[in-house]
């Protein structure tokens, strides 16, 4: 019985060689210079380009701006699809995913194509209103499921205990939901700052995010500096997974179908 | 004006087609303790909800100090919930729980603070106001679940099967906390339980409920000792449940023997079923005290006492508790006493539908179409149908059968099976069998022509 | 009551359509012949007929990324879907300090964008000298699917009874008997879904392939879109190719859903 833990040697070794080595070498890659010796320059490079910090900055703040937008316009969706009184049908659920299934960048070509022929200027606000459109499931269904999967008896308590309906929701329920929520803006956030080719086609090339820069320096093969950037992505991804600690862990978007 | 505190009239509810809880009349004294048992999917804790608000009647009305709540959403009523899976708010720790209904209220802080020590005194959880309730154990958070509820004061404490989840141990020492908190808090408690021996233990009065009907109100020792019907005295404690016959007052006839009992006002020689407690046949060596005698049939012992079933001299099989074992095999003198034979109306003596005669020599009833005599009859017309329950043919597939069901109820009836049967129709048939038969068997049902019995309808029938 | 439900009603109609627009958008525009989207140039067939004959201009560049996609989505899956049952049930068996190791290591790709995996996978072939190409992506394509396996076969393997393997070697099933006959069968739905969950995600992967696929001029249909758009005219056949899949995937998914709620309506 005990060996069936061994089970887990192989994929053990597969992560090491292909999620831990592949993050220490973005470390390794960050921390030298063109010719492997040790250097902070490239780091150094980042904090003092005007350029970069002021991508790095609108990135942030598109993410932030695109994180909010899709809370506000998800949740409420969420919170119909996971009540019983107003949505009884999964195909309902499904439908929220399906475009999920249709490549991105297509969609997002598709997209912009319908705001210029609706003679709206591409540009910031449309690389919102689009991110948001591609990244709208992604928040929707890690609440949905939490919602969906909460036992009613807390709804229930709440209103024996005095709650008005709108006190059930706002002391019970978005409590309760808010690993989904979080789970919601992990899937949301992070990729907004690091999508390079949708905020180009969404812009038409007007507006640069943080993976735009880290593509084309990779690209023109300026590794360590890619990869000094792509370090400090690490570093937020870190310090915001710390930050929303483990409560998120049943809001998964593993069980899709 | 009386005190009651709820009083529930005319009350009904369906899921869809099926009748949940049909006509329910009922009173809670203020401050009684007051059991609704029943086995699952009776209607208790659907009538609970109601109660607390979570559902609607479809008819009826229950009144709370003499007014209608029928519009009252359940956060204005004065009533708390102990849930049954204790619904403790996993984003909160003890004390906010507890608090979170006084809070909403906009009770003072320095008064909420109070109370909520009060309550965990009570519960006996002081020094657990931090903790996280998911750290508790089952009995614990059943603490604080209580706590949670008394704290805002109700006027009714509504617990919907509390003890259902901890372990028997948990089980009998929550009772008797129970039982010691409502007699401090002195506030009306109205508990749904399944198990009979909960109810017996800790109410003041007991509503058995079956197939969303009130079957019996009374005091536990009222239950216990006169069942008013089969179906009570089966699922209340052990019993023998047996066919008898009321000669006249205070003497009955069962298992082929005459008895005197205490039970008067049924007429003479008027069909009844009779409900001895095993505990209530006693051994004797004294010839002039025995009024049957019996083989022992088996005997086991149960930790207090010894279970033993015996079979009478009459060929009845009786079951009897007693402190003393009697060898299997031996032959036996026993003997009740009159106070101990209850006498039940019976509820029914045979089944009795409405029919239509649909041609010559066919009658339709249970949803098809029987053969039988229609003689005297016109085509189309309504009769009344009667079947005697023996007349009744189970078969266990469906060939010869002219209409299926599945068996509901069985009580052994000391010499025979007396079982319900849901036909496919929905409708009842009541069956006495020596076959042995399990609950939710499928089973074929046929009838012989000559069996069914045909009369005119009469327009008072009922 | 019924005013707030025609209201939710109207909200999740309102958002479907927001979502939907493009992709409508698209198929709309897929039965004209224009080569822009957005330019309406008379009812047409054509497109379909070209996707079919072969008759475009690139068409093998287009079909070879087809191909790409679903050959390299399927390896993916089948190694993601086989690697990660076996290694749930290796983490499900493990216990303390080395469960919370794995499902760390196990979480870390799902939370990774895109493109932090893409550019440490690059970096780890340039690193270790492997020339980029075929095996490069599908091996990319495993790392971000297996995770996904994982976390949908671990529930199903805390829903089962802990004695059901031990039965069955009590009842003379040799360990790989007990496997195949009782372990596979209860883990099936989590390994399905997971394998689904796999595909799709390699289907629509940009990011990783872009960075993984190296000079060789290998194309997805992901990267072949973003070619195409860089170059300033998308290949016409693509708005055909994508209603054709839309519609598949929607039919699918459909009859998934519909048995599925039939199933339960059953129960």
């Amino acid at each position: 019985m005990n060996k069936r833990s061994n089970w887990a040697l192989p994929y053990f070794i597969f992560l090491v060689l292909f999620v831990v080595l592949p993050l220490l070498l973005i470390a390794v890659y960050a921390l030298q210079d063109a010719s492997g010796h040790f250097t902070l320059s490239n780091i150094g490079k980042f904090f003092s380009d005007g350029d970069s910090l002021s991508t790095f900055a609108l990135s942030i703040e598109v993410a932030i701006e695109n994180t909010i937008l899709c809370i506000l316009i998800g949740y409420p969706a969420a919170w119909i699809l996971a009540n019983k009184d107003y949505n009884k049908s999964a195909v309902t659920v499904v439908l929220f995913i399906l475009p999920m299934w249709i490549n991105a960048l297509m969609r997002t070509l598709a997209t912009a194509e319908l705001f210029t022929m609706a003679g709206i200027q591409l540009g910031k606000g449309t690389l919102l209103f689009g991110m948001c459109y591609d990244y709208l499931p992604f928040m929707i269904y890690p609440i949905y499921n939490v919602l969906n999967k909460m036992d009613k008896s807390y709804a229930e308590a709440a209103q024996d205990l005095g709650a008005t309906p709108g006190e059930v929701f706002r002391k019970v329920t978005l409590p309760l939901s808010m690993p989904g929520v979080w789970s919601g803006v992990m899937m949301v956030f992070m990729p907004t700052v690091s999508t390079f080719a949708i905020s180009e086609f969404l812009t038409n090339n007007k507006i640069k995010l943080f993976g735009t820069i880290i593509q084309e320096n990779i690209n023109n093969s300026m590794w360590n500096y890619g990869a000094a950037l792509s370090l400090i992505m690490l570093v937020i991804i870190g310090i915001t997974t710390v930050l929303q600690s483990n409560d998120s862990e049943e809001a998964n978007v593993g069980g899709i179908i | 004006m009386k005190d009651y505190i709820i009083d529930i009239q005319h009350l009904s509810k369906s899921f869809g087609s099926k009748k949940v809880l049909d006509d329910i009349n009922l009173y809670v004294r203020r401050g009684e303790f007051i059991t609704l048992l029943g086995p699952s999917g009776c209607g208790k804790t659907t009538l609970l909800r109601m109660i607390a608000g979570f559902l609607q009647p479809d008819e009826g009305s229950i009144l709370l100090d003499g007014k209608d709540i029928a519009g009252i959403p359940p956060h204005e009523r004065p009533l708390n919930t102990v849930f049954q899976r204790y619904a403790l708010f996993p984003h909160l720790d003890v004390y906010d729980n507890i608090a979170f209904g006084l809070k909403l209220k906009k009770t003072p802080e320095d008064e909420i603070d109070k109370r909520v020590r009060k309550v965990l005194k009570l519960v006996a959880m002081s020094d657990y106001e931090d903790r996280d309730v998911e750290t508790l154990s089952g009995g614990q958070q059943q603490r604080i679940a209580i706590a949670r509820a008394i704290v805002n004061q109700p006027k009714v404490l509504l617990l919907d099967e509390p003890l259902a989840a901890l372990d028997l141990k948990m089980r009998k020492d929550m009772q008797i906390e129970l039982k010691e908190m409502h007699r401090k808090l002195g506030i009306t408690f109205i508990y749904v339980t399944h198990d009979q021996e909960e109810a017996l233990t800790l109410s003041d009065t007991i509503v058995v409920i079956n197939e969303g009907k009130i079957q019996q109100i009374g005091t536990p020792t009222d239950i216990y000792n006169e069942p008013v019907n089969a179906f009570v005295a089966d699922f209340i404690g052990e019993s023998n449940i047996l066919k008898g016959k009321m000669l006249r007052d205070r003497r009955v006839a069962f298992i082929k023997h005459e008895f005197d009992c205490v039970d008067e006002g049924f007429g003479e020689n008027v069909k009844v079923d009779v409900v001895v407690r095993p505990e209530d046949i006693y051994f004797t060596t004294d010839p002039a005290k025995c009024q049957f005698t019996a083989k022992v049939n088996s005997c086991v012992f149960k930790g207090v006492h010894y279970e033993m079933f015996v079979d009478t001299d009459t060929g009845y099989e009786l079951m009897i508790q007693d402190y003393d074992p009697y060898p299997v095999g031996s032959e036996v003198m026993l003997y009740i006493d009159p106070d101990d034979i209850q006498v039940m109306k019976k509820e029914r003596t045979e089944n009795k539908y409405l029919g239509k005669v649909t041609g010559e020599g066919k009658v339709e009833f249970l949803g098809a179409e029987f053969e039988c005599n229609t003689e005297g009859f016109e085509n189309g017309e309504e009769v009344t149908v009667k079947i005697h329950f023996e007349k009744v043919d189970l078969l266990d597939h469906e060939d010869e059968a002219i209409t299926t069901g599945h068996v509901e109820f069985i009580l052994y009836m000391g010499d025979h099976y007396h079982l319900t049967i849901r036909t496919e129709s929905g409708e009842k048939i009541w069956v006495d069998t020596n076959d042995i038969w399990d609950k939710n068997d499928f089973v074929g049902i046929k009838i012989l022509p000559k069996d069914i019995c045909l009369e005119k309808v009469v327009a008072a029938n009922e | 009551m019924k005013g707030k439900k025609l209201l939710a009603k109207l909200y999740i109609g309102l958002v479907l359509v927001i979502l939907y627009a493009p992709i409508i958008f698209i198929a709309v525009f897929s039965f004209t012949e224009a080569k822009s989207l957005g330019n309406w140039t008379g009812f047409s067939f054509n497109l379909y007929k070209n996707l079919f004959n072969g008759s475009m201009q690139n068409s093998s560049g287009l079909m070879s990324a087809v191909e790409n996609t679903l050959l390299i989505a399927l390896i993916a899956s089948v190694v993601a879907t086989l690697l990660g049952t076996v290694a749930a049930i290796g983490i499900y068996n493990l216990k303390g300090r080395k469960k919370d190791v794995m499902n760390f290591l196990n979480n870390i790709p799902m939370i990774n964008p895109d493109i932090i995996t893409g550019v440490s996978l690059f970096l780890l072939f340039v690193f270790l000298h492997i020339s980029q190409g075929y095996t490069t992506v599908v091996l990319a394509h495993i790392t971000f699917c297996t995770p996904y396996v994982v976390l949908n076969v671990m529930p199903k393997l805390s829903q089962l009874n802990p004695n059901i393997y031990e039965a069955a070697l009590d009842l003379g099933a040799t360990p790989m008997q007990a496997l195949r006959k009782v372990l596979v069968p209860a883990l099936r739905p989590g390994m399905i879904s997971g394998f689904i969950l796999s595909f799709t995600m390699s289907l629509d992967d940009f990011a990783v392939t872009f960075f993984t696929r190296g000079t060789i001029g290998l194309d997805t249909l992901s990267t072949y879109i973003y070619a195409d758009a860089r170059k300033g005219g998308l290949t016409p056949e693509l708005k055909p190719l994508m209603t054709i899949l839309f519609l598949l995937i929607l039919v699918v998914l459909l009859v998934i859903n519909i048995r599925q709620s039939k199933n339960l309506n059953k129960k």
